[in-house]
């Protein structure tokens, strides 16, 4: 249940702030206006002061357990260059990343729910065939 | 034209009755949500309206979407992001051996999947804070150009000449919809994560990965948007 509350906060933001917009992301990618790059700036720092707190402070959360800030698999490299390519190449032609595309479901841009469906779909291709991508 | 408080200081951001908002809507299933919350429960104060219907400036949005990161830490433990909810939403519908489906998904992505839900409130919520008419306000420069594409309508969050149920048996509308749909899913579960996941959560955490997939995402969009869109549309 916190989870819905917190995602309400997230998707409510995501609209005001309007980087659900297929306009916006065509702005940026255009590089038209510092708008959306001001916004990754901001949202990064926001998130590195966050966690410099938290480790300095040794925060934990609120059932009381230590907060775990897992790495990443480093070791690979194909796969975040490769795979973000591609999703950069949806981003583009959407014009939405995966949270606004929920965000603006629920705005009644029932529509979207084509690129949803598709991105199941791309996720469920991508299992099918790992095996024989190089990561 | 939205006028944002930063670019129009003061209150000029102009007091309409809170009914001109409520009977101009364009969805009809908002005008009638909308009739149900002023008849039968929300006593919202206009200027409160006036406050909500204002789109946030970037550099207050930017933190605010940023507090992300600390919120899931401290009240879920959990790292924020969200393209992994499609990899739960195949996990709990394709009956599979696949490994890449074969886990627990309630246990792993119960919590992802019920913050996808509650983005969908939120974008609900947030799109009845939306004033008729709304338009994003884009530079002059990026207009011009989408307008040598042919896009004409500026309304609303999303082109909806190319966003439409008709636009299916285009070309140019199948391949943003369903192509970019598609690459959207197989590229964060390829590139393990999303602006969200590498962009912010793994950019703070100063992750090698996800700088690296972070590059990509926009090499990505700017061929996206600076070839295909233009190649698809014109």
């Amino acid at each position: 249940m916190r989870f819905i509350v917190i995602g309400i906060y997230f998707g409510f933001v995501l609209m005001k702030t309007e980087v659900v917009s297929w306009f916006r992301i065509q702005e940026m990618f255009l590089f038209d206006h510092i708008f959306m790059y001001g916004i990754f700036a901001l949202a990064i720092l926001t998130g590195v002061i966050s966690v410099f707190l938290i480790r300095k402070f040794n925060i934990k959360d609120i059932d009381g357990n230590p907060i775990q800030i897992n790495e990443k698999d480093n070791s690979k490299t194909k796969r975040y260059i490769f795979g973000g390519l591609l999703f950069g190449l949806g981003w583009g032609l959407v014009g939405t990343c995966p949270g606004p595309l929920y965000a603006l479901i629920g705005g009644g841009y029932l529509i979207l729910l084509i690129p949803l469906f598709s991105a199941f779909a791309g996720a469920a291709v991508y299992g099918a065939v790992q095996s024989k991508l190089p990561h | 034209m939205i006028e944002t408080f930063w670019s129009e200081p003061g209150l000029n951001f102009h007091l309409r009755s809170l009914n001109s908002y409520v009977y101009n809507k364009g969805h009809s299933w908002q005008f009638s949500l909308n009739c149900f919350f002023i008849q039968h429960s929300l006593n919202i104060d206009p200027m409160f309206y006036e406050i909500l219907a204002r789109p946030i400036p970037w550099y207050v949005g930017g933190p605010l979407l940023g507090l992300m990161v600390p919120i899931l830490f401290i009240i879920g433990n959990k790292a924020f992001g969200i393209s992994s909810s499609y990899r739960h939403v195949c996990a709990a519908v394709i009956p599979s051996k696949l490994p890449f489906f074969n886990y627990d998904w309630k246990k792993t992505g119960g919590w992802q999947l019920q913050l996808a839900v509650g983005i969908i409130i939120g974008g609900a919520i947030a799109m009845y804070f939306t004033p008729e008419n709304y338009q994003i306000d884009i530079t002059s420069g990026t207009t011009e150009t989408l307008r040598s594409y042919g896009i004409s309508n500026f309304s609303g969050y999303l082109p909806e000449e190319l966003f439409n149920w008709n636009s299916l048996i285009s070309i140019s509308g199948l391949s943003i919809l369903v192509l970019g749909g598609f690459l959207i899913g197989f590229g964060t579960r390829y590139g393990s994560g999303c602006t969200a996941g590498h962009g912010i959560t793994g950019m703070a955490t100063f992750q090698k990965a996800s700088l690296i997939a972070t590059i990509s995402f926009f090499i990505g969009g700017m061929l996206s948007a600076q070839f295909l869109i233009p190649l698809i549309l014109k």
